[in-house]
């Protein structure tokens, strides 16, 4: 064995633990095709979002509007771990696959809830997660990637859940770390830097598949001579955060991944003057090469914090008498967004603010927002502004119904917030904010009736077609549609799981959890009955909302349990 | 990315930066030399980690009552070798009101002095704010990461947030002269995985 192999063996016997359950090793898995994830059949769930388009949409009626209040828990698995939950359940084929924080993958029989194996990651002692959490597994024929906090890309066996290879994508010890689910495009595996907090350059990166070789790296930020650096100045560049931290969306047909960036580093303008591209934009790629096509920045030089990292979904919208391939994103910075996918690039379309906000005078007409400078944070003076700095949508993520043609925003409304900027050297490994963290301040507006809004938007017209309000919990968990009409979301501090009504927005079903919801929803199928899946496990920015929240909203409660719960329903028959 | 918003501003720390601070990073040379990554050791004493009196030797006079607390490193007497080698070896040392700690928390203190690991073991991130508790008037360890809070006068137990244990103590001998290390952390330092 030569030396290099040694080492590595030696390594992943160290930083790994797999062990198999009775139920185990997995036989008869399917193996994941470029097909059929161009087409997931309707009973699997084996993208973040079910499809590439992010649509976040199962075309599963089974259940539906009028049996979904006989539904009920069929099963349920405790993952040990606490903190958030915050991936979906992935189903290839009635196995079901789970990743959770701390970097562990459960492999289950997503019709019995018995374990095939469990891989556990053994994360360095030294290691620091500020977002300790996990958001899902990527497949491809009979592996599976998990990204990880202390920054490696691992391929797994899906049978077994052995290490088939493991690569180190950057230094944790300099704040870099993964968080994301990992994009599949034929054959490469595909994810994004977290890290904008510590003074990283983000960026988006490919690997192969089969033998986890890097094949492309795109920086988030431009380098000397590269199109758009001009947008910094001297050498912001280097640090100046856009992190790429949430899986992509891909286009098949032109085969383009769409992938959001978050804000720029630290949060004061004034730090980093200029547009700073490629911060807090959707960045048009070719998964091939990583090429840059086109993009489309949501706000310049930003300076609350606005993470747009959310990828946008790939929508076909009837509007003005045509078809346009849309790309629609409500974002952090409280506009919703629909751009247009021409063969020129990426092209405005409209957009307007789904919250309050006091921060945008206007939009100009290539879809450029004009902020108030009163409500933009600056050095050495507090500055107020609205909404807060988890924007009006956070990470969660929305969904579109094909049915209802309405896209379900988990939304925040009534929250303002405020910091005085600073100027801080960068260490690195450090924080980096341009503020004290003791200084952020999150504060309900006077009169607020409400904090979470579950809002149902028609992209095509603008108009809103209903909300659903929660007036003592903010809304923190992503949205999934079904064609039974439903809408499930979890996200409240009550810790219930919801389906409403995708029409009406009435709310049909709820059940409390063992603890609160941030993860996702998915529906699937197994041997003709129809489930729906979701983690329970309240904790990272859900959990300080509300920490920021308490003695400011009378009656909230802010004593969810923690620790993880992997709950699965099915209609009583 | 988000952080908490608190109430409180009075802010902690010596950080010389004035933001969050967090342990340093050493150079490959510190993790070089031999000691450097061990976990404290009895005999050792604790230096300044950061400020214009990095790498002094801390007495218990040059730390205000009260606080802030003041993030120090241990230092091996014999071989002058500061163990700044792991992040893991960083502790916070606050000066209080020697009636007001917990008989354990006195046994292990040096005068009115204390001393912990300064990573929190909830998720590993580095300790940095001294504010008001959430419930109370006191001022507490605070780990702006996920809100944890520590009372350094009874054990660094947990008073608020998801820590699930208080914070590895590392006894003072009860001399008045530099601060020396009695023995060696109590528990476990940093995060602990779940098993
Ligand atoms: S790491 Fe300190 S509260 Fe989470």
């Amino acid at each position: 064995m030569a030396l290099k192999q040694w080492i590595l063996s030696g390594l992943l016997a160290s930083t790994c633990l797999v062990s198999i359950a009775a139920a185990g090793p997995i036989e008869n898995y399917s193996p994941v095709t470029t097909e059929r994830l161009k087409n997931p059949e309707p009973g699997n769930w084996m993208h973040y979002r079910r499809t590439y388009d992010g649509q976040g949409y199962s075309p599963l009626d089974q259940i539906n509007t009028s049996n979904v209040k006989n539904l009920t828990p069929a099963w349920t698995f405790s993952t040990g771990v606490v903190e958030g939950h915050q991936a979906p359940p992935i189903i290839n084929n009635g196995v079901m696959f789970v990743s959770t924080p701390e970097g562990q993958v459960i492999a289950l029989n997503a019709k019995t809830g018995d374990e095939y194996w469990r891989y556990k990651r053994q994360l360095p002692e030294d290691l620091f997660q500020l977002h300790p959490t996990n958001r899902g597994v990527g497949l491809w024929e009979d592996k599976l990637y998990l990204a990880t906090t202390d920054d490696h890309l691992v391929a797994l066996d899906a049978k077994t859940g052995k290490v088939v290879w493991d690569t180190k994508v950057q230094d944790y010890k300099k704040g870099q770390y993964l968080t994301l689910m990992p994009l599949v495009v034929d054959g490469k595996v595909i994810v994004g830097g977290s890290g904008g907090e510590f003074g990283i350059r983000g960026y988006i990166v490919a690997y192969d598949a089969n033998t986890g070789k890097e094949l492309w790296r795109t920086f988030t930020i431009p380098g000397p001579g590269e199109p758009g650096h001009d947008t910094w100045s001297g050498d912001d560049w280097k640090t100046g955060g856009a992190p790429a931290w949430m899986t992509g969306t891909y286009d098949v047909d032109t085969r383009t991944v769409y992938w959001g960036t978050g804000n720029a580093a630290p949060w004061p303008g004034e730090t980093h003057p200029g547009d700073n591209l490629y911060s807090t934009s959707v960045l048009a790629l070719d998964p091939d090469s990583g090429k840059m096509k086109s993009y489309f920045q949501y706000h310049q030089n930003d300076s609350w914090d606005w993470d747009e990292v959310d990828a946008p979904m790939l929508i076909d919208l009837q509007r003005d008498g045509r078809t346009i391939k849309s790309l629609v994103h409500p974002g952090r910075n409280a506009i919703f967004w629909v751009l247009e996918r021409k063969p020129e690039g990426i092209k405005y379309v409209a957009g307007w603010p789904f919250v309050y906000t006091n921060v945008w005078k206007s939009i100009d007409p290539n879809g450029k927002p004009i902020a108030d400078p009163a409500h933009k944070p600056g050095i050495g003076k507090r500055v107020e502004f609205c909404p807060s700095l988890w924007g009006g949508k956070d990470w969660p993520s929305a969904a579109y119904s094909q049915k209802t043609g309405l896209v379900y925003v988990p939304a925040n409304e009534n929250f303002c917030g405020g910091f005085t900027g600073e100027k801080v050297p960068l260490v690195a490994g450090k924080l980096w904010l341009g503020t004290k963290p003791e200084d952020i301040g999150l504060t309900p507006r006077p009169g607020a009736t409400h904090f979470g809004e579950l809002q149902a938007w028609d992209p095509a017209t603008g108009k809103k077609a209903w909300s659903h309000n929660f007036p003592k919990s903010q809304l923190f968990g992503s949205v999934t549609a079904t064609a039974g009409d439903l809408v499930f979301v979890g996200g409240t501090n009550d810790r219930m799981f919801r389906a409403f009504h995708a029409k009406t927005g009435e709310l049909l079903w709820e059940q409390k959890t063992n603890s609160g919801i941030v993860g996702m929803p998915i529906a699937y199928e197994v041997d003709g009955t129809q489930y729906i899946a979701v983690q329970s496990g309240w904790g990272v920015d859900a959990q300080r909302i509300q920490d920021a929240l308490v003695g400011k909203v009378p009656g909230l409660e802010n004593n969810v349990p923690q620790g993880g719960v992997v709950w699965v329903f099915a209609v009583k028959k | 990315m988000c952080q908490d918003p608190t109430r409180r501003a009075l802010i902690l720390t010596a950080l010389a930066t004035g933001a969050c601070l967090a342990s340093s990073s050493p150079s490959i040379a510190e993790e070089d030399l031999p000691g450097s990554n061990e976990r404290p050791q009895k005999g050792d004493v604790l230096v300044f980690a950061e400020g214009d009196r990095a790498g002094e030797v801390i007495k218990p006079q040059d730390l205000q009552a009260g606080g802030p607390p003041v993030r120090a490193w241990p230092k091996d007497p014999k071989t002058s070798v500061v163990r700044k080698g792991s992040r893991l070896n960083e502790v916070l040392v606050v000066k209080l009101e020697p009636t007001e700690l917990d008989e354990e928390t006195r046994s292990r203190a040096a005068g009115g002095v204390v001393a912990y690991s300064a990573i929190c073991v909830h998720t590993g991130c580095p300790i940095t704010a001294w504010v008001k508790a959430a419930g109370g008037d006191k001022d507490v360890f605070k780990c702006v990461c996920h809100n944890s809070e520590y009372d350094p006068r009874q054990s660094a137990q947990v008073i608020f947030g998801p820590a699930p244990r208080r914070l590895p103590a590392l006894p003072l001998a009860p001399d008045d002269g530099p601060l020396t290390v009695a023995a060696t952390f109590i528990g476990k330092v940093g995060a602990q995985q779940a098993r």
